[in-house]
């Protein structure tokens, strides 16, 4: 029998960037991985550590509050952003949640200053003067293997994101706000690096999304055991509910 | 004619049409017509107040400290115009004081205690100037409604730079966000645990501002009591936590039923016997207590007071449902759920819970608070849980990915349903109901439909 895989999670910023109980993603990682005998690994890289660009197979970043977030973007621009490049080439899932998603992409300009982004995705952020948007929100999400599918939750942030041409949405907006308000779409994607406002604990509310992520971090072709996921679906359905379809 | 002869009674008639009409207490209602016809009315009627006034503010604990400053105020002979029943806004202190307003510029009472809500805190203290205000702690709370955490801290900040210098500021010196507050002023009193005994393995998950404000350092702790609350200092700039005047010592937690401690302040010592369970109600004491002092109250009377509390609206109150006794425990954010779990979890490992999660806009839209919250406490602590209210279904999800057995959980999310159906699993144990803000006064509603205790605003009276 082959050695069951393990799937090596990499938390950035874990104390900081986590207003939105970013937890919450890290622990249905975990337990969906256990339930199926796959093994779980999570790490941290916080601000002034290294990072392993070969260490992990996916990278999560969160969101903070504004003083965290710049300190955060700071570090990541200079101490990490070659090592999750390097990982992202290598097909490592990145997933940037809220702020962390910002920080994924080119820079965002606040009012005064502008944060320094990793470039990862082609897109841009810039605080506005008007009120931030908040909301439950659904979308339709275009992913390989995924597609016409649908994420529920939501969605809290003052920035408005434009995509790049280099850029595609990770969905279309169906309820809710997205990007910015504007253009009906949300959040971003290239190849394995994954960015989006719908904020915290997005992996609860759904768990399919759980289970493509940890698919493709393992990257090895092999279906995941089934779960009892009778209390996931009335999540997914409540969040859908609550965003109003 | 004297200003406010008309409005006073415009309103009140408001008030008895929304109660006669079914509309809820009503608490809110008539306050907020009040301050449409005159914007200034919640300063113009607490200046009617003989005694002054004093105002509560926290993330969490304000009813319940409000509670108990009234238990001793009322000892001490205070005649109080008190928002008791919760309504913490504008319109709900409004309410109060149009309630208490007598004809020909007087006032039914001579001292006024208001549990501000955070957000509303500076626009009320501007009109009622107080002679007091006391500060318990800022926690994550409802971020789609109120905004960071920071921000609320620095609107704070703007608040207590113009108090008058005569304000007694209360303050807690084991959260360093509100201790930070009183670093530039005369006139502070801190109060603060100092227990070691009490203190955490670890920081919680949903801890915040464990950095310092003045130099951006991590601070170390050299005690955690709850959440972000002990004893910290800051390694890279020096400050530290303000040695507190009033302080908790030698505490012991007795379930979900009381605790005791030791009362250390500058008029001497006493034992309480506080009959409200939890370290978060002995913080409560402690802020309770201070404020007090503060207001030249006794310590005999302070410790007298404190002993007589009765638990406040859905904090620990306990209701009698035939053979089975309800203990209702409002859960709200983070680090309030965090000290009813680690509470609940001292009293049994066999409980019978039922669990409301509402997402309406005074729970929060936003649940993403309970990834936060420590359910795995309960995990292996739960005889039965039912899972109840808008969002029932993600928090019986919290409750699968804390480790809770599945066979354990039940989904009912129809709140009449669930609470026949939560009974009826606990038989003759005692249920504990941890409501969301809504979901407690549905529940509370519900119960008094059922005939088991009267309506919140008819107590308040």
């Amino acid at each position: 029998m082959p050695e069951a895989s393990t799937l090596r999670v990499c938390a950035l910023y874990p104390d900081l960037m986590n207003i939105y109980a970013d937890r919450g993603n890290l622990l249905m990682l975990r337990r969906r991985c256990e339930w199926r005998g796959l093994g779980f690994e999570l790490s941290s890289a916080g601000l002034g550590d290294p990072l392993d660009g070969d260490a992990a197979d996916l990278y999560y970043i969160g969101g903070g509050q504004d003083r965290d977030q710049e300190r955060c973007a700071a570090d990541l621009h200079d101490e990490k952003r070659e090592a999750l490049a390097a990982a992202a080439a290598r097909g490592a899932v990145v997933l940037g949640v809220c702020g962390g998603y910002q920080l994924l992409g080119h820079a965002y300009q606040l009012a005064d200053e502008e944060l320094p982004g990793v470039g990862l995705l082609d897109v841009r952020t810039e605080r506005v003067e008007g009120p931030r948007l908040i909301g439950n929100i659904a979308i339709e999400v275009d992913l390989p293997g995924a597609a016409g599918a649908i994420l529920a939750g939501f969605e809290n942030h003052a920035g408005r994101t434009r995509l790049g041409e280099r850029a595609e949405p990770l969905g279309r907006v169906l309820r809710g706000h997205g990007n910015n308000g504007a253009d009906g779409r949300e959040g971003a994607r290239a190849g394995t690096v994954i960015g989006t406002y719908m904020h915290g604990p997005l992996l609860p509310k759904n768990a399919w999304l759980a289970d493509w992520l940890i698919t493709t971090a393992l990257g090895d072709g092999a279906a995941l055991a089934p779960l009892d996921d009778d209390l996931e679906r009335r999540a997914h359905d409540e969040a859908c509910r609550a965003a109003g379809l | 004619m004297n200003r406010l002869s008309l409005e006073v009674p415009v309103a009140r008639a408001v008030g008895r049409l929304a109660r006669a009409t079914g509309r809820g207490g009503g608490t809110s209602l008539p306050g907020k017509v009040l301050l449409r016809l005159d914007p200034d009315a919640i300063g113009r009627l607490s200046d009617r107040l003989s005694g002054g006034s004093a105002i509560i503010s926290a993330t969490n604990g304000k009813t319940t400290t409000a509670s108990l400053v009234a238990s001793i105020l009322e000892g001490a002979g205070r005649r109080l115009v008190h928002n008791r029943a919760g309504a913490n806004m504008a319109g709900g202190i409004a309410s109060t004081l149009l309630t208490a307003a007598r004809r020909g510029g007087g006032i039914a009472g001579d001292t006024g205690l208001f549990e501000v809500d955070e957000f509303w805190l500076d626009t009320v203290t501007r009109q009622v100037r107080p002679g007091a205000v006391a500060l318990g702690n800022l926690f994550r709370d409802q971020l789609d409604r109120y905004g960071e955490l920071e921000t609320i801290a620095d609107r704070w900040a703007a608040l207590v730079a113009e108090l008058e210098p005569a304000t007694c500021l209360v303050l807690n010196a084991d959260d360093p966000l509100i201790a930070d507050l009183g670093r530039e002023r005369e006139n502070v009193t801190y109060f603060g645990v100092e227990d070691d005994a009490m203190a955490m393995p670890e920081m919680q998950h949903a801890s915040d501002s464990t950095h310092c404000r003045r130099c951006g350092a991590a601070y170390r702790y050299d005690a955690v009591y709850l959440g972000h609350l002990g004893r910290y200092h800051c390694p890279n700039c020096g400050r530290t936590r303000p040695a507190p005047a009033v302080r908790a010592e030698r505490i012991q937690l007795h379930g979900t039923s009381a605790a005791t401690f030791t009362l250390a302040t500058p008029l001497g010592s006493r034992s309480v016997r506080l009959p409200l369970p939890g370290l978060y109600n002995v913080y409560n004491a402690l802020a309770a207590s201070t404020l007090a002092l503060a207001l030249g109250v006794g310590l005999d009377a302070v410790v007298a007071g404190l002993e007589r509390a009765a638990a406040a609206f859905g904090r620990a109150e306990t209701v009698e449902l035939g053979k089975t006794t309800l203990q209702i425990l409002l859960i709200k954010n983070p680090a309030g759920a965090n000290e009813i779990l680690r509470t609940l979890a001292l009293e049994s490992d066999q409980l019978d819970v039922l669990a409301v999660l509402n997402d309406n806009i005074a729970d929060g839209r936003d649940v993403s608070w309970i990834w936060d919250a420590d359910f795995e406490l309960l995990a292996t602590a739960l005889r039965r849980v039912t899972c109840a209210g808008t969002r029932a279904a993600e928090l019986a999800v919290r409750l699968k990915y804390a480790g809770v057995p599945e066979s354990a959980i039940a989904v009912v999310p129809e709140f009449s349903a669930a609470l026949d159906a939560a009974v009826a699993a606990a038989g003759s144990a005692r249920l504990y109901a941890l409501p969301t803000y809504t979901a407690l006064l549905a529940l509370r509603a519900e119960l008094t439909a059922r005939g088991h205790v009267s309506a919140y605003w008819r107590e308040a009276a």
